[in-house]
This record gives C-alpha cells, sequence and structure tokens, in this order.
C-alpha cells in the first residue's frame, strides 16, 4: 500500500522502522517455533494444544493488567504488570507456534496482506490470532477468564493458577513437541515466583485482620466454582498424552491440594465445599463455550486492533 | 566482503551492544548473546531471552542489526534453547552490576527437573547490600522495576537496592 493512504503507515515511513500498533511486530518469534511435530503426532492437535495453553496465559495476563493503576500498593502494582508481562511472554511463542502449525489462517482478515519471513512463516500469526479470534475460538479454561474481583480474590485465583500451571509446565518440560518442552523450560522459574508471590498474600491476608480474613475467604470461595474444569482432559489433551506431547490435567490436581494444603491451614482458610460451575453440555472453556466474562475481557484486548487493522507506529 | 571502517570481528561488535534496561551490562555481560557467524556478506546473530515476556528483546535486536549493518545484511535470530540462567552472567557482568547498586543474583547450577517446593518462610540466605556489604537486608517486594529484578532494603544503610533474581 502506497505510504499516503494511511496516515498510519505515513508516520512509519519516515523511519522505515513501523510495527503494527497493536502487535508485535513479531519478527523475532523464536527459531524453535519452525521447528515440524515431532513424529506421528497430528499437526491439528499439536496446534490445538498450544492454542489451549497459549489462550490460559493470554486471557490470564489480559485479566491479570486490569490491576494497572488500581493495585493497593506500588509494589503490588509492579508484581501485578511482572506477572502479566511473563504470562504474555509464554503466550507470545505458543500462538507463533500454534501459527506456523496452521491454526491462525482461518482468522486472518480477507485482504490484509500478510508478509512471509525468511523461513516461509507468516510473520503476524500471534496478532491475527489474539486480535482477530472471537470468543468461541479461544480454548482456555474458565478459570483464566473470570473477573478476579478484589486483591484478595486476585491473590487466590494467582495462588490456585499458578500452582497447576506450575505443576503443568514442570511435566511439559519432557514434552516430545521441541517448542512445548523450551517454553516450559522458561515457564517454570517464573511460575513459581508467581506461586510464591501468591502464596504469601494468602498467609498475610488469610491471618491478617479479621476483616482481611473475611475478604480472603470469600475470595478464595468465588474462585472454588471454577477450579474443577482446570483437572478435565479434552479429548485432544487425552490423544497428545499418549503420543508424549502433553500434561495430563488429571496429575494436576495432586500438585495443587499439596499447595492448598499447606498454605490454606497456615492461612486460617477453610478449603470451600462449593459446587464446581457445570460444563454445557459436557462442554467447556477447552472446547470454546465460555461463561460471560470472556466477552468484555477480549473486546478491551482486541477491539483497538479490529478498528484499525493495519496500523503501524 | 567490503571493508569495514575497523579491523574488529562482528562478535567483538555484537557483544558491545548494551542491554536496554541493564545499560551497564553488554548482552556478552548477560550471557544472551548466542553466536555471531558471519559469511559472505551476511551476519547472523542468534540471541536468548532472559524471560519469554522480556520486552528488551525487541531493542536488542533492533540495536544489533543497527551495529553490524556495516558487515553486511544482518538477521538476528531468537532461540530459547537452551535456557537463559543468571548462572550465563559473567564475572564481569556481576562485578559492574554490583558497581551499579545492583545486587548480583547467586550461583544456581544445574537446574532440578522434578518439581518445585513452595516455599512460606523467608529465605534464609539474605541478598547483601551492594552499598554497604551487610546481609542484614529484607526483600520488599520480590518483583522489580524489570522482569529480572527484586527490590531488596539494607537493615543497616536503610538505602533500598535492586538485585537481580536469581533464576
Amino acid at each position: 500500500m502506497d505510504a499516503d493512504d494511511n496516515v498510519y503507515d505515513a508516520l512509519a515511513a519516515a523511519d522505515h522502522d513501523g510495527r503494527w500498533a497493536h502487535g508485535a511486530g513479531f519478527d523475532e518469534s523464536v527459531v524453535e517455533v519452525t521447528a515440524p511435530a515431532p513424529d506421528g503426532v497430528d499437526t491439528e492437535d499439536l496446534a490445538a494444544y498450544c492454542l489451549m495453553l497459549a489462550d490460559d496465559a493470554l486471557v490470564g495476563s489480559q485479566r491479570l493488567s486490569e490491576w494497572a493503576t488500581h493495585a493497593p500498593e506500588l509494589e503490588e502494582e509492579v508484581a501485578l504488570a511482572n506477572i502479566a508481562l511473563d504470562l504474555l511472554g509464554q503466550a507470545r511463542v505458543l500462538l507463533a507456534r500454534a501459527g506456523h502449525l496452521g491454526a491462525a489462517e482461518r482468522f486472518r482478515v480477507a485482504g490484509r496482506a500478510s508478509e512471509a519471513t525468511g523461513d516461509g512463516r507468516a510473520h503476524d500469526d500471534e496478532d491475527v490470532l489474539a486480535y482477530f479470534r472471537d470468543d468461541r475460538f479461544f480454548r482456555n479454561v474458565t478459570l483464566a477468564e473470570i473477573d478476579l474481583g478484589d486483591f484478595a480474590q486476585t491473590m487466590a485465583w494467582m495462588l490456585v493458577f499458578s500452582s497447576w500451571r506450575l505443576g503443568l509446565m514442570t511435566r511439559l518440560r519432557g514434552s516430545a513437541d521441541p517448542v512445548l518442552a523450551a517454553v516450559a523450560t522458561k515457564a517454570v522459574p517464573e511460575l513459581a515466583y508467581q506461586r510464591e508471590y501468591a502464596a504469601g498474600w494468602v498467609l498475610r491476608l488469610g491471618d491478617g485482620t479479621e476483616l482481611s480474613h473475611v475478604r480472603m475467604q470469600a475470595g478464595l470461595d468465588a474462585v472454588w466454582p471454577f477450579v474443577e474444569e482446570i483437572f478435565g482432559a479434552h479429548a485432544v489433551e487425552t490423544r497428545l498424552v499418549e503420543a508424549g506431547v502433553a500434561v495430563d490435567p488429571a496429575a494436576l490436581r495432586a500438585d495443587v491440594d499439596a499447595d492448598l494444603e499447606q498454605v490454606l491451614p497456615v492461612a486460617t482458610l477453610t478449603r470451600p465445599e462449593r459446587p464446581a460451575v457445570g460444563l454445557v453440555g459436557g462442554r467447556g472453556g477447552r472446547d470454546g463455550v465460555h461463561t460471560e466474562a470472556l466477552g468484555p475481557v477480549l473486546a478491551v484486548m482486541q477491539s483497538l486492533a479490529r478498528a484499525h487493522p493495519e496500523a503501524t507506529w | 566482503m567490503v571493508s569495514t571502517l575497523t579491523d574488529r570481528s562482528p562478535w567483538d561488535v555484537a557483544a558491545e551492544v548494551t542491554d536496554p534496561e541493564m545499560p551497564m551490562l553488554t548482552l556478552a555481560d548477560l550471557g544472551v548473546l548466542r553466536s555471531v557467524s558471519h559469511d559472505d556478506g551476511r551476519v547472523v546473530a542468534t540471541i536468548t531471552p532472559t524471560y519469554a515476556g522480556c520486552p528488551a528483546l525487541d531493542a536488542m535486536r533492533a540495536d544489533l542489526a543497527e551495529k553490524l549493518a556495516d558487515f553486511g545484511e544482518v538477521e538476528v535470530r531468537v532461540s530459547l534453547t537452551p535456557p537463559w540462567t543468571t548462572d550465563l552472567i559473567s564475572d564481569e557482568g556481576r562485578r559492574k552490576l554490583a558497581e551499579a547498586g545492583v545486587a548480583p543474583p547467586e550461583h544456581i547450577g544445574p537446574r532440578t527437573t522434578g518439581p518445585v517446593a513452595l516455599t512460606l518462610a523467608p529465605p534464609e540466605k539474605r541478598v547483601e547490600c551492594p552499598r554497604c556489604g551487610s546481609a542484614d537486608t529484607a526483600v520488599l517486594s520480590r518483583f522489580g522495576p524489570t522482569a529480572c529484578t527484586a527490590l531488596v532494603r539494607c537493615r543497616v544503610c536503610r538505602e533500598p537496592f535492586e538485585h537481580m533474581k536469581d533464576i
């Protein structure tokens, strides 16, 4: 497109350093992303699994970033932003991997040219997947999308989420897929920090004042109905577990339980006994069946990119 | 190959590029620069991210591309494996960090491949204050102004400082 046609292009043309305004200009996609699917592993399944793990991190990251300018103290503000950034980093590589395996094609905006990089890969797979997919195509567990409530609820959420994801990534380091193994190896120490941060706050608030205790327990109670779903295996996961690629979510229950058993008594909190939010006809977040909470999260994340799909800066 | 202004190798030039968030460290000090190959007017530099979500990566790429442009066409690749750890920071890098008031990370050795235990008690080992050398310090926040640092305060000289997390 001629630079004069578009105000953003004209701005970017000034120094030939234009980036798509909302995305990463992700030419730096890691080299490992282009590895073929391991022998005997279904490419579509692998792409779907990468999307699941990417979306958990992407949507969770977007939720956490809602705390920007609202956190109770500057230190927590910085911590929450850092944690959101860690999750975003995991999401980006996984989205690029899913895109390389073909998951982005159907979401590409008609008429929007996608330049190929040197290795023949479209350079904007991760942007297409993040910004141009509707909610029913997101594969995150619903725990990732729920409103995080107050700070206490956010810490309850983070304790469960990071404990679960840490268990997952710890096992995924041995995945037959080199990209998943690489992402997992980097993610483990990051998630260990997140879990420690959350556990520290759950402890402090639970075993704090009368009010902080009440709100910490209420936060845990609010998160609880969404916990059961994270231990359920989708058919894609079951097939990939057999192929040595994926982690069986059922195995993660013991990890989360062990962490909760360690934290809750010291924090004087009670393990909630609340019924799980039911799946819809056996389908949940992994099938694209989400709660009403996801739409507004995606609207905030995607609306600008959709309004100016070719903007660069 | 067109002769360049200096006789320095592409590696020497790339190794001098500094980290945008920790400008006292070069990419070589940090252990982020993996390799630089130069062949027939084409330079390929490979770097590894400190954190997967490190926003400084883009700036590193741009800086490398600019500094290496004299040698020909530049490609900067990013590789995740083997993963970066703070053990890759050189002794020189550790010295520069301490000089700049950032407590350098401890050597952590080979990574555990098993599950990571959750510890609720504060770590027994304290970070040494880079200003006065006291070990009487307390962590203010595990997450500092950049993803790779924590905020610590010295109880003796009362100064807050950054600690590069062992990771």
